[in-house]
């Protein structure tokens, strides 16, 4: 057992981790930037990771199922949208909702049926496998894991430079004045909450038949409020944000790994780092000068 | 009426579920009433069930109708029930002071708690929706922490070789006994509590300057700060008054029979997050908050009497969320129709008035 051999079992565990994070990061922060802080996003992740597993159980391909776990991301965007960007419902209250719904769905479903395991395939990349300590968690990855490399640009490309993205910022920063400009508001945030469901979902499908290849009870177990965590330790920046992910996704692998290794710290405290960081970002840095200012306001229209 | 329509709709989409997964609606529900209101004992765990999430409820109300919107009960449960725990098992104090001790820390550990978030706002403008949110995971590793460290509450080795992460039992002098001797029935003084508090909230929302205050500064904080209501301490002091609520649940939950009166992980089970669906579904009205949180009470206690049928508990996770979703929904969509009505109309006067106008001219 050399370092560099303990290095690289950790890494490649973190990198694993932090994939369906950096998805469902993608997603929320889009949302965030409109101005939605999407707390449903739990449910997007978890709805999609059993809807993944049931249809790739049921066509026999993983590949279909990820596809169905996008949709079902999708559709707990659309309920959640129509809710409180249309009918002007508290965005926490349907958000919570949902995902007390969407928890005891799947935990009655997955406690009444029974899937056969699928899993999606492994890719490694030739050359760059072989990189010592880095190239095997970086470069041997489940498909799907790769598709962050176009999401990550298409993301930035979306909300930095098409006209699109420019909207969705000013509906973000000042919904009033938007809707002066001719920018409909809530339309807006509903299609950037439909852009966090796909991703969402494909992060919590990823996670489901592109790791672990089955579903449990809770599987995603409070990983949509880490991915709010990142948004907010990320400073409501995309790199930051992917940072972000990251260190939380590495925090989970030491936290998973240590005991193994020997080394004892103190395990709570790992898992309570995203938030703990998340907060002090906010507390201690500039972080709060950068949040979307209209960030969880309602807009309603002629109501100041 | 539409709320009736959608309460339907809510109970027939559960009795769908249940039929597809191929079990009867009618044994589920039956299950359910034997569970819960089906003789003394069944009522008494309603009741048990009912006191805590009736406490984080009428908390709810509190900061809800000061516009404050605090997310965080599940957290402030676990901080109230950690302070009780510590004050019970180390205070070395017997009778009854000792349970006043217990409940009073665990509403002064649930509101300090709530008041973090409280200052972050005040001092560095937190969102108080997200502090509160990312504090509950942050409460939930402190007691995973201190159950499994020997100096701080986890339970004596003695004998045993292993030693499982929760604390020891706290001492009877520190639990809440049941009032008079009925044979079945238990009525827990934190029941005789948490309904106490609700009234008591519940006129002092309706009666008192301070009510008033509380729906001016969550109604309209302009014309709060113009009539001189120092909004920042309002709205301060419900969130921490309601984050004492939430720990004051947590010691009930802690000292009352409902669970193994010792400190785990998980022990709140989502007591906070369906205290707040309660506020939500009584419309943050602390009297309504009674039946409504006897209502939860009963899926509560009826789901764990639904395991024998076969049908697995977390049936009643699903009947829950669509009953909240039926009765929250209907009249916000009612409303957003009439709106969108009226906007049409005031759209066909304008125009015809305007036609009006040209022809004049």
């Amino acid at each position: 057992m050399s370092i560099a051999f303990d290095t690289e079992i950790i890494l490649s565990s973190g990198v694993r981790l932090a994939a369906p994070l950096a998805f469902a990061a993608l997603g929320e922060y889009v949302a965030e930037r409109a101005g939605c802080l999407n707390i449903s996003i739990e449910a997007m992740m978890l709805g999609a990771a059993f809807g993944s597993v049931a249809v790739a159980s049921a066509t026999g391909s993983a590949t279909v199922g990820l596809l169905a776990g996008i949709a079902i991301g999708l559709v707990i965007a659309i309920v959640h949208a129509n809710l409180s960007h249309r009918a002007e419902i508290n965005t926490f209250v349907v958000g919570l909702v949902l995902n007390a719904l969407v928890l005891g769905l799947t935990s009655y479903l997955i406690a009444t049926s029974q899937f056969v395991s699928h899993q999606v395939s492994a890719l490694s990349i030739p050359v760059l496998r072989d990189i010592p300590v880095i190239g095997k968690p970086l470069f041997v990855e489940r498909w799907p894991a790769y598709l962050l490399l176009g999401l990550i640009p298409l993301t930035w490309w979306l909300v930095e430079r098409s006209r699109w993205g420019l909207e969705l910022r000013a509906v973000g920063e000042n919904p009033a004045a938007a809707d002066v400009t001719g920018i409909h508001v809530n339309r807006r945030r509903r299609q950037a909450m439909f852009w966090c469901g796909a991703l969402a979902g494909l992060g919590g499908a990823y996670l489901a038949v592109g790791e672990v290849g089955s579903f449990n009870q809770n599987m995603t177990a409070g990983r949509g409020y880490i991915v709010i965590a990142a948004v907010i330790f990320g400073a409501w920046r995309l790199g930051r944000t992917l940072l972000g992910c990251a260190l939380f996704g590495l925090a989970d692998a030491l936290r998973l790994a240590l005991p193994a290794l020997g080394v004892t710290l103190n395990s709570q405290f790992l898992a309570a780092a995203p938030y703990l960081l998340a907060l002090l970002a906010m507390v201690l840095f500039v972080a709060k000068s950068r949040e979307p200012r209209a960030l969880a306001q309602p807009f309603e229209r002629g109501a100041t | 009426m539409a709320t009736v329509l959608s309460v339907a709709v809510a109970f027939s989409l559960s009795a769908t579920l249940i039929i597809v997964t191929g079990f009867s609606p009618t044994s589920a529900l039956k299950s359910i009433y034997t569970g819960s209101l089906d003789g003394g004992s069944a009522i008494s765990s309603t009741l048990l069930y009912a006191a805590p999430l009736l406490l984080v409820a009428v908390g709810t109300c509190v900061c809800s109708r000061a516009g404050v919107f605090n997310i965080g009960q599940e957290g402030q449960v676990l901080i109230g029930a950690l302070a009780a725990a510590w004050i019970g098992l180390r205070m070395a104090i017997s009778g009854p002071l000792l349970l006043v001790l217990v409940l009073l820390s665990a509403a002064i550990g649930g509101g300090a708690w709530a008041g973090l978030s409280a200052l972050m706002y005040r001092w560095r403008g937190v969102n108080i929706v997200v502090s509160t949110l990312l504090m509950t995971f942050i409460a939930a590793q402190l007691i995973n922490f201190s159950v499994a460290m020997p100096w701080f509450l986890q339970q004596s080795r003695g004998t045993k070789l292993v030693v499982a992460p929760q604390s020891n039992q706290l001492p009877s002098s520190a639990l809440l006994g049941s009032i008079g001797e009925y044979p079945n029935l238990q009525i827990n003084y934190g029941l005789i509590i948490a309904i106490g508090l609700a009234v008591v909230i519940g006129v002092a929302m309706a009666r008192t300057r301070w009510g008033f205050r509380l729906k001016i500064v969550g109604m309209s904080p302009g014309a709060a700060q113009h009539s001189g209501v120092r909004i920042a301490r309002v709205s301060g002091l419900a969130l921490v008054l309601s984050g004492a609520f939430a720990g004051l649940a947590g010691a009930v939950l802690l000292a009352s029979p409902v669970g193994t009166n010792r400190l785990q992980p998980g022990m709140s089970s989502n007591i906070g997050w369906d205290g707040l669906l309660v506020a939500l579904v009584a419309r943050n009205r602390p009297m309504l908050c009674v039946p409504v949180a006897f209502l939860f009470g009963v899926l509560r206690s009826g789901g764990s009497f639904l395991s024998a049928t076969g049908v697995p508990f977390y049936l009643v996770d699903v009947v829950k969320s669509l009953l909240v979703l039926a009765l929250v929904v209907p009249p916000v969509v009612a409303d957003f129709i009439d709106r969108r009505r009226g906007q049409r109309r005031l759209r066909v006067t304008a125009g015809s008035s305007t036609a009006a106008l040209e022809t004049a001219a």
